[in-house]
């Protein structure tokens, strides 16, 4: 098989804004062989076996060639990037205060907080002739709802974005030279895993009901618990995932539904369906559209022999538009049936903030949706975000 | 014969979860006759498996689980009146209230019935149970809630392991007693019923294998009962939990293939005629139906799940409705699942047909892993305790019949115990308890599916 | 309203358990209880778990006797 571009491609700034036919040509090729050694694939099938897969490992570290610019020896990796069984213990505590089977009623009970913050973003705007959705609403919004969750003041907001632009930027799938974003992205993680402790170290012996207090104050029946080490890496991970990726969720279902005129007027008259649309924008227009895997032994994936190590980059957003398993799939159909889409990933690394972010999402875009009557696009497409991996506008204004 | 398939008279014997995903699937392919629903219970569709769980841990109650419908079945319904008898030369079904029903096409979906205690008096006393139906639930979840001093469960397969888990959640003391050398082995063989049997005691269970219960005791009221080994266990309720009966008995004079295995069909669902020729105007799904499978040697499986019931009636419904060459073949892989002391067990395949297993991935002692069985060097079947989200991985290799043990490499593999024993799977007639997979032979032949004397 | 979950299935990712805590819940680390009979003030999050279900495995519906029985 012969080296392909479609990574530099899809990459590429410039196609920033539709990636989709550059989807559509990774999954006529099946798996596509990169001129960096890597291999990309985009098929919905494929992609779930692999994900499904227990030989398929999440951690840089199973590289065969570890790349040098990027070097992960003796670091901490968050849940995201471990393989079980050490992932399952590290998200098992992690999951203590905020999900099932410890606090089932976490995410439930944050519905009417998140539907006053809503509203207060939403009453500062009134009257005005025009907003940046991003900056205005779809920013603000999962920023203070994680700051609440975790226990970070909001007021220290320009602090911890700055590490995260950092951290995310040097996380992003770019072929080529890296180690300067790299090395810079580990001086941020540093300092922000730091910062996290020392908030959490605050509240040990006084517990305020965050999540940062549930870590560092209660004790894991088995007498485990996060290590100090270990608290750092998943709180940084916890707080760069909810604020970067419920952004891109919330600002393409404007985006989406603005182009959508039909379907945004179907969803004033049937708001019920919101749930069901809330699921087609994580289909057709995913926060995440793709992640990294490493086969710890050959694996055979569409007639090509993976071998072992080799970086594997499984497209998501385009299983998510897989002719061969979703019907029409350009489409935007918030009432479409058998929507088993992987928006959010699947298998045992399935999105931990997953029903956080959909309730934002649907309280968002609740709100948003009567709103929205008179409005439209000023900049269609508008500006991206540079990262390819965490792909959504970075600025989407709108005129009333 | 009406040329249109989407016309004429369909009649569904068995008013179940394969019934009734039937007669939708039935309407959803444009069918427009009349459609009968004939169930001798007198209750509408409820779903079963919540009774052993949901049912008598007091979290809901038995007539909650009547199964919601994708559709309206827009079906005439006949509840409470048996089927007695079948003349598939006349076109009819007969019922216990002396009426019969015309059809031009019939599924066959009578499923199961718990097997009764032989001795009927015994039975009969107050206090003892056996758990099938909603009726049955809601008798027994009322004496749970009442705090009864101890319950004897009588058979340590799902149903009765799930029964002692509910028991003990409650806090209610419980004695299970088993013919075989521990729990679950005849679903799951030898290493898997360490594990169960292990969890049952840390659970409190006073679990008691290698013994059968003799007699039941009681004036009236169930009091205890005495074990082969010479003890006495006095509890106030009694479960016998000692397997299903497929509900086949109104076909013994019909010509159909039909026995203590179920009614014999072909991968189409159609049933198998006494001389093993096959009709095309009689179908079987579900519990009752038993059916050839490629991936395990063509033999005939009879199986007690859920998925396959409704997998399998929609295949059947889409056969009665379609002409042969838009047919198609029901070749779902077999997939049940348990939840019992914390634990959620999912098996993939046929574990029973296996002569080794391999634990690909997790432990033992963390109560987390996936066991592999294999059958002459090649991958049967797959269960997951509380690891379900890799199971469909191991599907994929039983159905690719993929090499056993399968290839190395999973990330939380422990490599000393990656070593193949053997799978140990006891013959059935020594438990209490049957699998609720069972491969029964090549022949849909009714001589060999004979009642065996339990 | 009832519901089904097709717990063949079910791979328990719990999303419905986050949604709707009232009426789903988490047995153990992996195993899913639900009560099938829903009560009308959580028909909402419900449907929100349906719709969020990652493997689609949940059913609602009207039961055979609240329709033409």
């Amino acid at each position: 098989m012969t080296a392909d571009t479609l990574l530099e491609r899809i990459t590429d700034y410039a196609n920033r804004p539709n990636p989709y036919p550059l989807y559509a040509e990774l999954r006529a090729a099946g798996v596509a062989r990169q001129t960096d050694g890597s291999y990309l694939l985009g098929t919905y099938h494929d992609i779930v076996a692999l994900l499904h897969d227990p030989r398929i490992s999440a951690d840089p570290r199973s590289r065969s060639v570890p790349r040098g610019d990027r070097s992960e020896e003796g670091l901490h990796l968050p849940f995201l990037r471990l393989d079980d069984p050490e992932h399952h213990r590290l998200r098992t505590l992690a999951m203590r205060p905020f999900g099932p089977p410890h606090s089932p009623g976490r995410v439930d009970a944050m519905r009417g907080e998140i539907a006053r913050i809503t509203e207060e973003l939403l009453e500062a705007l009134q009257g005005r002739k025009q907003i940046d959705v991003v900056d205005d609403f779809a920013y603000p919004l999962p920023v203070t709802v994680i700051c609440r969750l975790l226990g970070v003041p909001r007021e220290d907001e320009p602090l911890f974005r700055a590490w995260s632009d950092v951290i995310v930027d040097s996380a992003d799938v770019r072929p080529g030279e890296a180690t300067e974003r790299v090395r810079a992205g580990q001086q941020a993680h540093a300092e922000m895993g730091q910062y996290l402790v020392d908030l959490a170290e605050r509240r040990r012996g006084q517990p305020t009901g965050d999540m940062l207090s549930a870590f560092i104050n209660e004790p894991d029946p088995a007498g485990q618990r996060l290590t100090g080490e270990e608290l750092a890496v998943t709180a940084v991970l916890l707080l760069i995932a909810g604020h970067e990726t419920t952004v891109n969720l919330i600002t393409n279902g404007v985006l989406t539904l603005l182009r959508h005129p039909d379907q945004l007027d179907r969803l004033r008259r049937e708001p019920d369906l919101l749930p069901r649309a809330v699921e087609e924008l994580l289909r057709y227009e995913p926060p995440v559209h793709m992640r990294e895997r490493f086969p710890l032994a050959d694996v055979d994936v569409a007639g090509t022999t993976i071998p072992k190590g080799t970086p594997m980059v499984l497209v998501l957003a385009s299983a998510n538009r897989d002719p061969k398993r979703f019907r029409d799939p350009d489409r935007f159909d918030p009432a479409r049936p058998d929507n088993e889409h992987v928006g959010f990933g699947s298998g045992i690394h399935l999105c931990y903030g997953a029903p956080l972010a959909r309730v934002e999402a649907q309280i968002a875009l609740r709100a948003l949706i009567p709103r929205l009557g008179t409005a439209r696009l000023v900049q269609d497409p508008p500006p991206y975000r540079r990262n390819a991996m965490l792909r959504g506008p970075r600025h989407l204004p709108i005129e009333f | 014969m009406p040329g249109d398939l989407r016309e004429g008279r369909i009649v569904i014997i068995g008013a179940s979860l394969a019934g009734l995903r039937a007669a939708e699937t039935l309407r959803e392919e444009g069918f427009t006759g009349p459609l009968t629903m004939v169930g001798d219970e007198p209750h509408p569709p409820y779903d079963r498996p919540p009774l052993s769980k949901q049912v008598l841990l007091g979290k809901a109650s038995a007539s909650a689980t009547e199964l919601p419908t994708r559709r309206d079945p827009e079906a005439q319904w006949r509840l409470g009146v048996r089927a007695t008898g079948l003349d598939p030369v006349g076109k009819r079904v007969l019922l216990a209230d002396g009426d019969s029903l015309p059809y031009d096409r019939l599924l066959i979906a009578t499923g199961t019935r718990a097997r009764p205690w032989p001795n009927p008096e015994e039975a009969a006393l107050d206090g003892v149970f056996t758990l099938r139906t909603s009726d049955d639930a809601d008798g027994l979840a009322e004496r749970l809630a009442a705090g009864p001093r101890r319950v004897l469960v009588i058979g340590a397969g799902f149903t009765g392991s799930e029964i002692a888990s509910a028991c003990r959640e409650r806090g209610i003391e419980v004695t299970v007693a088993e013919r075989g050398p521990a729990p679950l082995v005849g679903a799951l063989g030898g290493t898997l019923a360490k594990l169960a049997a292990g969890l049952q005691r840390a659970h409190g269970v006073d679990l008691r294998c290698g013994v059968t219960v003799t007699a039941l005791h009681g004036n009236g009221r169930f009091t205890g009962a005495d074990l082969s080994d010479g003890s006495h266990i006095d509890a106030d309720v009694c479960v016998v939990a000692m397997g299903a009966v497929r509900n086949t008995e109104w076909l013994a004079d019909s010509g159909l293939a039909a026995g203590a295995r179920g009614v014999a069909c072909d991968a189409g669902c159609r049933a198998f005629n006494m001389y093993g020729i096959v009709t095309d105007d009689i179908f079987v799904a579900g519990d009752a139906a038993r059916f050839p499978h490629p991936l395990f040697e063509y033999q005939m499986l009879s199986l007690e799940h859920w998925g396959n019931a409704v997998a399998q009636a929609e295949v059947a419904a889409h056969n009665m409705v379609n002409p042969g060459p838009l047919r198609r073949p029901h070749l779902a892989v077999p997939v049940f699942w348990s939840s019992q002391f914390g634990l959620n067990i999912k098996s993939v395949g046929v574990p029973t047909f296996s002569d080794q297993v391999v634990i690909a991935q997790g432990s033992l002692d963390e109560r987390r892993l996936v066991m592999v069985y294999g059958y002459r060097g090649r991958v049967t079947a797959a269960v997951t305790v509380n690891m379900a989200k890799w199971l469909e991985y191991y599907e994929r290799l039983i159905e690719t019949a993929a090499p056993f043990p399968p290839a190395p490499g999973a990330a939380d593999r422990a490599t000393a115990a990656a070593v193949p024993v053997p799978s140990d799977v006891p013959d059935p007639k020594v438990l209490s308890h049957g699998p609720t997979v069972a491969l029964t032979g090549y022949l849909p032949d009714r001589r060999l599916t004979m009642v065996r004397p339990v | 309203m009832r519901i089904v979950v097709d717990l063949t299935r079910c791979q328990g990712y719990a999303q419905c358990v986050f949604l709707a805590p009232e009426v789903f819940e988490l047995h153990g680390e992996d195993a899913l209880l639900y009560d099938p009979a829903v009560p009308d003030d959580q028909l909402d999050r419900v449907r929100q778990a349906a719709a969020a279900c990652p493997v689609q495995a949940i059913l609602v519906g009207e039961e055979v006797s609240a329709g033409a029985r």
